[in-house]
C-alpha cells in the first residue's frame, strides 16, 4: 500500500499537471470551491425571491427550484455536456461543463438555505427595521441577510461537502477528477484494487468529514451565542 | 432527419432499451429502499442506544459511508470487493448480474445511512417519557423500541424519509458508472448508436421528473393526513 | 396630533377594532390598557402601519397615513416604535443599533449619528455599554437601548407596545424610569401597558379597551378612583387582587 502511495501520490493529487490539464484531488477541491463561490450570488437572489412578498417572484423561482431538485445531477450533466456545444457552437471542456452544472445545483440548494434562514428569523427583526423607516431592500440588506448568512454558515459548509461529492460524477464524462484518477491507477496496477479504492475512500472521508466537523462546530458556536442572548 | 422524433420512443429497439433501463432503475430503487430502511432503522437505534460502544459504532458507520461519494462506493463494490471474496463466491457474483448486485449494495448502504439520520431525528422527536411508560408497563428494551418508539419515530421521520427516497431514485442513475444497464446507461447507449440524443434524454427527464414528483406528492399528502401531533 | 376616525379592522370574521374615533394631542401621554385580546396592540400597530385598517381614517398631523401613495418608510421614520420583545439587531453593537437608521436614511453623517447615539445611550444610562452586543445585555438594558434606537430618528411621537411585559420584575423599573423622563420632556407618547403605577403617575389620559372598543377614557385620577364602565371596574378589581 505504501509503495502504491509512494509511486502515485502526485498523479493522485494533480493528475497529469503540468504535462496535461489539472486533475486529481486538487481539481476536485478547486472545482467545488469555485462552484460554491460562483453560486453564492445567484443562490442569494433566488433565496430572496423565494420568500418575496410578490407572487410573481415567488412562484417561478419555486418551480425552478423544485424542477432542479427533482432531476438527477447526472442527467443535467449529460444534457449540458451533449447539448451545450451544439447550442453555443463552442466546445466546452469537461471541467467547464462540470462547473456549470455544479453552479446550477449549488445555487438552487443555497437558495433553499437562504430562504429557510430568512423564514427562521423572528418576525420582530424585520418589523423593527421597517419601524425605523428602513425600506424593504434596506431591511433585507442591513438586518435580515447579515443574520441569515451567519446562521446559515453551517449549512453552507455542508453544501460544500455535497459539492465535493458531486464532482465525482465528472468521472462519467471523462473529467480527470480524483475518482477517475483512482480508476486509472487501478488499471495500471491492476492487482491492488482494494488498496486503491480504500485510499480513495479515505481521501474523501478526511476531506468531507473534516469539513462537516467544522460545520458542526460552527453550529455549536452559533447556538451558544443564541443561548447567551436569551 | 427531424429534430425531435417521438416515434422512436413509442416502439422499436430504442424504445425497448429505454424501457428496460427504466425498469432496472425502478428495480434498483425499490430493492435498495427495502433493504436500506431496516438497515437505517438499525443504525439509528444504535446511535441512540444507551451503550456507548454501540453509539460509537453507529456513528462510525454513518460518517464512514456518508462522507464518501456514491460513485466511489460503486467503484469499490464493483472493482475492489470481489477481490476480497473467495473464488467460488466471486464466480457466483459475476454469473449473476454483478453490476446490479454491487449497485444495490452501494445504494443500500449509502441511502441507508441517510435514512438512519432521518430516523434518528424522528426518534429524538419522540418524548423520552414514551419509552419510560413502555418500560413501566414491563416491556423489555427491545420490545419498547419496536412497539412504542420506532412506530412514532417513523411517523415523524416520514417526510424526510420520502425526500430521501427521491434522492435514492435520482442516485440510481450513478450506477451507470459500473455498467448497470439502468436508464442513464441506456440513454447513453441510444445516443452512441443513433445520435438521437434529444428524444432519449427527454424520455429520461420525464421519467425522473414523474417519479420524483409522485413521491413528493405522496409526502405532501402524508403530511396532510398525518399531521405531526404532539401528546 | 393623531386623529382616529371610525377606524375598523377585521381579521377574517373577527372584528378586532370597532369604530374607533379618538384623538391624541401633542405632548400628551396616553396609556392604553385592557385585558388580553382587547385590541390594544392592534390599535397601536395601525398607527405606524405595521397593521392595515379596513375602514376609517387615521391622520397624523392632518395627513391620512393609510392613504394610497403615502411613503410608508418616511412615515415610520417619523414615529418611534418600541416592541415588547425589544428586537435589537444582534449582529450590531448597542451604538451601531442606534446609528443604523439615521445613517442609512441620510438623516446624519456617521460622526453626527455616532455623537447623537452616544448622547441618547447616555440619556438611558447605558453609555458605558455602547460597544456591547445585545446578547451581552440584560432584558432591561436591551429595552433601554431599543428606546434610544427609536429616539435616534428624533421622532415627534413615540409608541410603546407593552415595553415591560417581557422583562423580569426587577428590570421593569429601569425602563419605566426612561419612559417617565421622556414624558417629562414633553414627548407625545402612546403606551400599551399593564403597569398601572406608571399609568397613574405619568399618563395624561387612559383609554380602557375591551373587545376592540374603547370602553372608557378618563384621566388617571378619574379612572382609578371612579371607573364608570363595568368592565373597567372588573379589570381594576382583578389588578388590585394581584
Amino acid at each position: 500500500m505504501l509503495e502504491l502511495i509512494d509511486t502515485y501520490w502526485l498523479y493522485f493529487l494533480v493528475g497529469q499537471y503540468p504535462a496535461g490539464p489539472l486533475g486529481g484531488l486538487v481539481l476536485t477541491v478547486l472545482l467545488s470551491g469555485a462552484a460554491l463561490v460562483l453560486a453564492m450570488p445567484l443562490g442569494l437572489m433566488l433565496g430572496i425571491a423565494r420568500v418575496s412578498p410578490y407572487r410573481l417572484l415567488r412562484w417561478p423561482t419555486g418551480v425552478v427550484v423544485q424542477l432542479v431538485r427533482a432531476l438527477p445531477l447526472l442527467l443535467v450533466l449529460f444534457w449540458v455536456y451533449f447539448f451545450l456545444p451544439a447550442l453555443t457552437g463552442v466546445k466546452t471542456s469537461q471541467a467547464s461543463t462540470m462547473l456549470i452544472v455544479l453552479v446550477l445545483f449549488d445555487s438552487v440548494y443555497l437558495a433553499e438555505i437562504v430562504a429557510a434562514g430568512i423564514r427562521a428569523l423572528p418576525k420582530g427583526q424585520f418589523e423593527s427595521a421597517r419601524s425605523l423607516g428602513l425600506s424593504y431592500p434596506q431591511a433585507l440588506r442591513l438586518v435580515v441577510l447579515p443574520q441569515t448568512l451567519r446562521s446559515g454558515l453551517p449549512s453552507i459548509v455542508n453544501q460544500l461537502v455535497s459539492t465535493i461529492k458531486a464532482t465525482s460524477l465528472g468521472y462519467i464524462i471523462g473529467l480527470s477528477e480524483v475518482s477517475f484518477i483512482a480508476t486509472q491507477i487501478n488499471t495500471l496496477v491492476f492487482t491492488h484494487a482494494v488498496e486503491v479504492y480504500l485510499v480513495l475512500a479515505l481521501t474523501y472521508f478526511i476531506l468531507c468529514f473534516g469539513l462537516s466537523r467544522l460545520a458542526f462546530l460552527l453550529e455549536r458556536r452559533l447556538q451558544r451565542r443564541a443561548m447567551a442572548a436569551s | 432527419m427531424q429534430f425531435f422524433d417521438p416515434t422512436i420512443l413509442q416502439s422499436g429497439q430504442y424504445h425497448d432499451w429505454l424501457v428496460q433501463g427504466l425498469i432496472l432503475s425502478l428495480q434498483l430503487t425499490g430493492i435498495s429502499f427495502a433493504l436500506a430502511l431496516p438497515f437505517g432503522a438499525l443504525v439509528a437505534v444504535m446511535r441512540t442506544s444507551t451503550s456507548a460502544p454501540l453509539r460509537a459504532l453507529g456513528a462510525t458507520i454513518v460518517e464512514g459511508i456518508r462522507n464518501v461519494p456514491l460513485l466511489a462506493h460503486l467503484l469499490f463494490w464493483y472493482f475492489a470487493f470481489p477481490e476480497l471474496l473467495p473464488e467460488a463466491a466471486r464466480e457466483l457474483l459475476y454469473a449473476n448480474n454483478a453490476e446490479a448486485v454491487c449497485a444495490v449494495i452501494a445504494l443500500t448502504l449509502y441511502s441507508g445511512v441517510h435514512m438512519a439520520e432521518d430516523i434518528r431525528s424522528g426518534i429524538r422527536a419522540v418524548p423520552a417519557t414514551q419509552l419510560e411508560a413502555a418500560r413501566s408497563l414491563g416491556l423489555g428494551r427491545a420490545a419498547s423500541v419496536r412497539l412504542v418508539l420506532l412506530p412514532q419515530a417513523l411517523r415523524a421521520a416520514t417526510p424526510p424519509l420520502l425526500s430521501q427516497t427521491v434522492n435514492l431514485w435520482k442516485d440510481s442513475s450513478v450506477a451507470t458508472v459500473i455498467g448497470a444497464a439502468e436508464m442513464m446507461y441506456q440513454v447513453a447507449r441510444v445516443e452512441t448508436d443513433s445520435f438521437r440524443s434529444v428524444e432519449a434524454f427527454t424520455f429520461a427527464t420525464l421519467a425522473y421528473l414523474t417519479v420524483s414528483l409522485l413521491i413528493a406528492l405522496a409526502a405532501h399528502l402524508y403530511g396532510r393526513r398525518y399531521p405531526v401531533r404532539t401528546a | 396630533m393623531i386623529h382616529l376616525d371610525k377606524v375598523n379592522k377585521f381579521y377574517g370574521d373577527y372584528h378586532a377594532l370597532v369604530d374607533i374615533s379618538e384623538q391624541v394631542a401633542k405632548n400628551e401621554v396616553l396609556v392604553v390598557c385592557g385585558p388580553s385580546g382587547s385590541g390594544k396592540s392592534t390599535l397601536i400597530r395601525t398607527l405606524n402601519r405595521l397593521e392595515d385598517i379596513d375602514s376609517g381614517r387615521i391622520a397624523i398631523d392632518g395627513r391620512d397615513i393609510h392613504a394610497k401613495g403615502v411613503d410608508v418608510n418616511l412615515l415610520r421614520a417619523g414615529i418611534g416604535f418600541v416592541f415588547q420583545s425589544f428586537n435589537l439587531f444582534p449582529h450590531l453593537t448597542a451604538l451601531e443599533n442606534c446609528m443604523l437608521a439615521p445613517v442609512q436614511l441620510k438623516r446624519a453623517s456617521r460622526q453626527e449619528a455616532r455623537a447623537q447615539a452616544m448622547q441618547l445611550l447616555e440619556q438611558v444610562g447605558l453609555a458605558h455599554k455602547h460597544d456591547a452586543y445585545p446578547n451581552a445585555l440584560s432584558g432591561g438594558q436591551q429595552q433601554r437601548v431599543a428606546i434610544a434606537r427609536a429616539l435616534a430618528m428624533r421622532p415627534p411621537i413615540m409608541l410603546f407596545d407593552e415595553p415591560t411585559s417581557a422583562l423580569d420584575p426587577e428590570m421593569v423599573g429601569e425602563v419605566l424610569g426612561v419612559m417617565r423622563s421622556l414624558a417629562q420632556q414633553g414627548m407625545t407618547m402612546v403606551c400599551v401597558t399593564h403597569e398601572m403605577g406608571f399609568a397613574r403617575d405619568v399618563a395624561d389620559r387612559i383609554w380602557f379597551m375591551a373587545e376592540g372598543k374603547i370602553l372608557e377614557k378618563a384621566t388617571p385620577e378619574e379612572f382609578f378612583t371612579r371607573p364608570q364602565h363595568r368592565r373597567a371596574q372588573q379589570f381594576l378589581a382583578d389588578r388590585r387582587r394581584d
